[in-house]
């Protein structure tokens, strides 16, 4: 009964999503005052029957409703109940599914915070989400129903995979998603403007909110997928350069590019016609990103496997989607109204080079990750392309990124010098250059050493705009303080983000001096690895609830004395017939000590050891950054006063 | 500055970010571009001294344990059905690595004809079978998918997401 309900639902989003996707538009169309003021009443309409489908299937998960398809196939009795809940994401199905709430709440959100909005412009902009959100609802119904009914029901489910039975994956998808589907509002407004025919400081003023929200939330969940995979997978490692990563990666750099474009259509109502391009280019990536490779196309350990239907489904609302919104673009981007002036060396200069750069990074993990799939189609050869490529690809272009990072939000808006803005920055290069003469004398390593000469520029070069404002240390102490308290929200949001950035850098520059050892030990022996001594105690079963395991317990310690008692172990999960190695880890937030139980062979056990500078760092500045985000979300002047548009004649066709 | 001066400053900077990307992204091909084979191609003596990804099947019964300058590692063959080639791997293999499966080594061929591998991919769920595995198999005609029916894609959309390897 719940099932066929959820089912209904579903249905039932369907056809709001289509009279939300044809109504607005229509009424915009025809300056029709009651068809432009449906649009809200459809968003939140179609929002409610989604939050209820998805309702009844995690109902269903819950409750071990096993003559359902979906969770019989994903789900067991004995999982634990939390893992019944976020399973229901954590299949091909219910990731659609979410996927169209996801979007559902942004067109809901758009009805609910975009009152102040002109009616046309709010009316196309849930128009377009609609026109989204029916074909992904109607591709979920048609051939990716969750709510399939499976007959006769079996007795127990076959379970999950036991490596997505974890706590950091269980909330990566919806926060992922959450970024991915985000940057279809920055995508409606663009096309919205595109069918309006106006680009002004208020559409940038309106458009820069959303895309900050998806972009943190973007940046949590590529965190926390690859915090996942450096603890779960027990690698040691934390980025491979997989498509699926590199899928989440490039509207990642897109969207960081769009976020600052923003900024200059808001302030300065430049790069118009870019910036549309950006947001129409950045939700074409979300959408490649999470549906070309889940369906099989790319060679991905993340594909959920290819169903032939399923491909040229997706690869059609692709196209209609992707393509459409460039041909819009192309008719009627001349439209915009060209943009203001500004000199190459300026606030609208530096971003530009971010943009340029961004968008240059993207294209080289974009060529790398579709190579591949290219070179089968045209050559027919096998090829792969792996982290060499991109390590050489990426870090030369980001140098110049992390260099002018520091330096564009110190110049003034429209034309500045770069000579007095280099010397306002002169004890942040001071401060970089000693870390790094440091680190390169401790590490006699040439790249490292620069990374952490970058991190360091980063950090304290972030807060120079700050320190500049507030005049630090040239006047008396206390005014300075009322000063930085008057600092907007955005300013100290910028500062802490790119701070961020510097933090994540020293992460991984860290990451690349880790040690690590494989060894074959017998109970009671030790071996030392980076003045740590490792003594393996014992090797012993055990049993958790839904798997059994063997153990390895191991001290570790420092001048004879114990730093940390460690049980890495092998799980044997039951049902799914899956083992599964689970690592130890210790973190003193300065580096991680991390432990891998492999094989025994003859007594002894097989033990992977490492030891990794500065890892925790990689995921606490991503968390920086988009704490940085949600900071400058949080100022006022992006939530109240946005500049009245001018009266302007609208540009007409 | 006239508009005309900026759009030729705008479109330079263009120019120089995306040349030197494409620059970069060439002479990264050139060297780092890893090809995929089969064991009957590594028997054709191919690609020698460069790294590569070699796929197949683990021969039943080939896996021992062994030792390489001190560390513990494995030594194992993999088929595609008309050649086979000895890898020794230094490391933990994977937890789905299965005699009888299908696998993926990255390494470079040896002097000695042995496949030295650095990473070792393995999947063991019985409906999916790697691309580059199932690649080889059609290569060398072991698996033709117009006669051999591939598993019903109903089977197909339980989650794999997991990485696996050493």
């Amino acid at each position: 009964m719940i099932p066929e309900l959820g089912h209904f639902a579903l249905a039932l989003a369907v056809a709001l999503a289509a009279a939300q996707a044809v109504l607005p538009l229509w009424g915009a169309a025809s300056r029709d005052k009651r068809l432009m003021a449906s649009a809200p009443a459809l968003a939140l309409g179609q929002l409610i029957a989604l939050a209820t489908a998805y309702a009844c299937l995690i109902w269903s998960a819950v409750t071990d409703d096993f003559s359902v398809l979906n969770i019989a196939q994903n789900s067991n009795s004995l999982k634990p109940l939390i893992y019944k809940i976020t399973g229901t994401w954590g299949n091909h199905e219910g990731s659609i599914l979410l996927w169209c709430l996801i979007l559902a709440i942004c067109s809901g959100a758009v009805g609910v915070f975009g009152r102040n909005l002109p009616s046309s412009l709010r009316a196309r902009v849930i128009g377009v989400l609609g026109v989204v959100s029916a074909g992904f609802l109607l591709f979920a119904l048609t051939s990716s129903n969750p709510f399939d009914r499976l007959w006769p029901p079996p007795l127990d489910g076959r379970d999950m995979n036991p490596l997505l039975q974890d706590p950091g994956l269980a909330i990566h998808p919806p926060v992922l998603y959450s970024g991915y589907v985000g940057f279809a509002i920055p995508f409606a407004f663009a096309v919205a403007a595109l069918i309006e025919g106006r680009v002004d400081a208020a559409w940038g003023r309106w458009v820069r909110p959303w895309t900050l929200a998806s972009w943190s939330l973007l940046t949590g969940g590529i965190a926390l997928g690859s915090w996942w995979a450096y603890y779960e997978l027990g690698w040691g490692g934390f980025w491979f350069w997989d498509p699926v990563e590199n899928a989440s990666l490039l509207p990642w750099l897109t969207g960081t590019a769009l976020l600052h474009s923003a900024i200059v259509v808001e302030k300065r109502e430049a790069l118009k016609t870019w910036t549309i391009l950006l947001a129409i280019g950045t939700f074409s990536l979300s959408l490649s990103g999470t549906f070309l490779v889940r369906s099989g196309i790319l060679n991905s350990v993340h594909a959920f496997a290819n169903d032939p239907a399923r491909g040229v489904f997706i690869l059609a609302l692709l196209g209609l989607v992707i393509g459409g919104s460039l041909v819009l673009f192309a008719v009627r981007a001349p439209v915009l109204a060209p943009s203001g002036l500004f000199a190459p060396i300026s606030r609208e200069g530096a971003l530009v080079l971010n943009n340029i750069l961004l968008c240059s990074i993207a294209a080289v993990v974009l060529t790398g990750t579709t190579y591949p799939l290219f070179a089968d189609l045209l050559f027919g050869a096998k090829i792969s392309v792996g982290p060499p490529f991109f390590t050489a690809t990426v870090l030369p272009l980001a140098a110049p990124v992390f260099g002018a990072m520091s330096v564009g939000p110190t110049l003034p808006w429209k034309r500045a010098e770069l000579w007095p803005a280099l010397q306002r920055l002169w004890w942040a290069a001071l401060i970089a250059l000693v870390v790094g003469v440091i680190a390169a004398a401790g590490l006699k390593r040439g790249l490292p050493a620069l990374a952490f000469g970058a991190a360091a520029w980063l950090i304290v070069g972030a807060f120079a705009e700050i320190v500049e404002r507030s005049r630090l240390f040239r006047i008396p102490f206390a005014a300075s303080r009322t000063r930085l308290a008057a600092q907007p929200l955005s300013v100290w949001g910028s500062a802490i983000a790119h701070a961020g950035m510097g933090v994540t850098v020293a992460g991984i520059a860290g990451m690349s001096l880790a040690q690590s050892t494989i060894v074959a030990v017998r109970p009671g022996e030790a071996v030392s690895l980076a003045g740590y001594e490792w003594r393996l105690d014992s090797v012993h079963d055990g049993a958790g609830p839904n798997y059994t395991a063997r153990v390895a317990e191991i001290t570790v310690l420092r001048n004879g004395k114990p730093v940390v008692h460690f049980a890495p172990s092998r799980r044997a999960f039951t049902v799914q017939k899956i083992t599964v190695t689970d690592a130890s880890i210790y973190t003193t937030g300065l580096f991680d000590l991390y432990a891998v139980l492999g094989e025994e062979r003859g007594g002894a056990a097989v033990l992977r050891l490492h030891l990794n500078p500065l890892a925790p760092w990689i995921w606490f500045g991503a968390l920086i950054m988009a704490i940085g985000g949600g900071l400058s979300l949080a100022d006022r002047r992006l939530r109240i006063g946005a500049p009245a548009r001018r009266a302007v004649a609208m540009v007409t066709s | 500055m006239t508009r005309k001066r900026r759009r030729l400053y705008t479109l330079l900077a263009c120019g120089i970010g995306l040349g030197s990307a494409a620059a970069l992204a060439l002479s990264a091909f050139h060297d780092n571009l890893v090809f995929f084979v089969a064991p009957s191609d590594l028997a054709a003596q191919a690609g020698r001294g460069r790294t590569l990804r070699l796929g197949g099947l683990v021969e039943a019964g080939s896996v021992q344990k062994a030792t390489i300058s001190g560390q513990p590692a494995s030594r194992f063959r993999i088929t595609d059905g008309q050649a086979s080639v000895e890898v020794t791997y230094a490391g933990i293999l994977p937890d789905l690595f299965r005699e009888g499966q299908g696998v993926v080594t990255l390494g470079s061929l040896q002097p000695d004809g042995t496949f030295r591998g650095t990473e070792v991919l393995a999947k063991h769920d019985e409906t999916y079978m790697p691309k580059d595995v199932a690649e080889a198999l059609k290569r060398t005609g072991r698996w033709r998918p117009e006669q051999g029916a591939p598993p019903p894609a109903s089977t197909w959309n339980t989650m794999d997401s997991h990485r696996t390897g050493g």
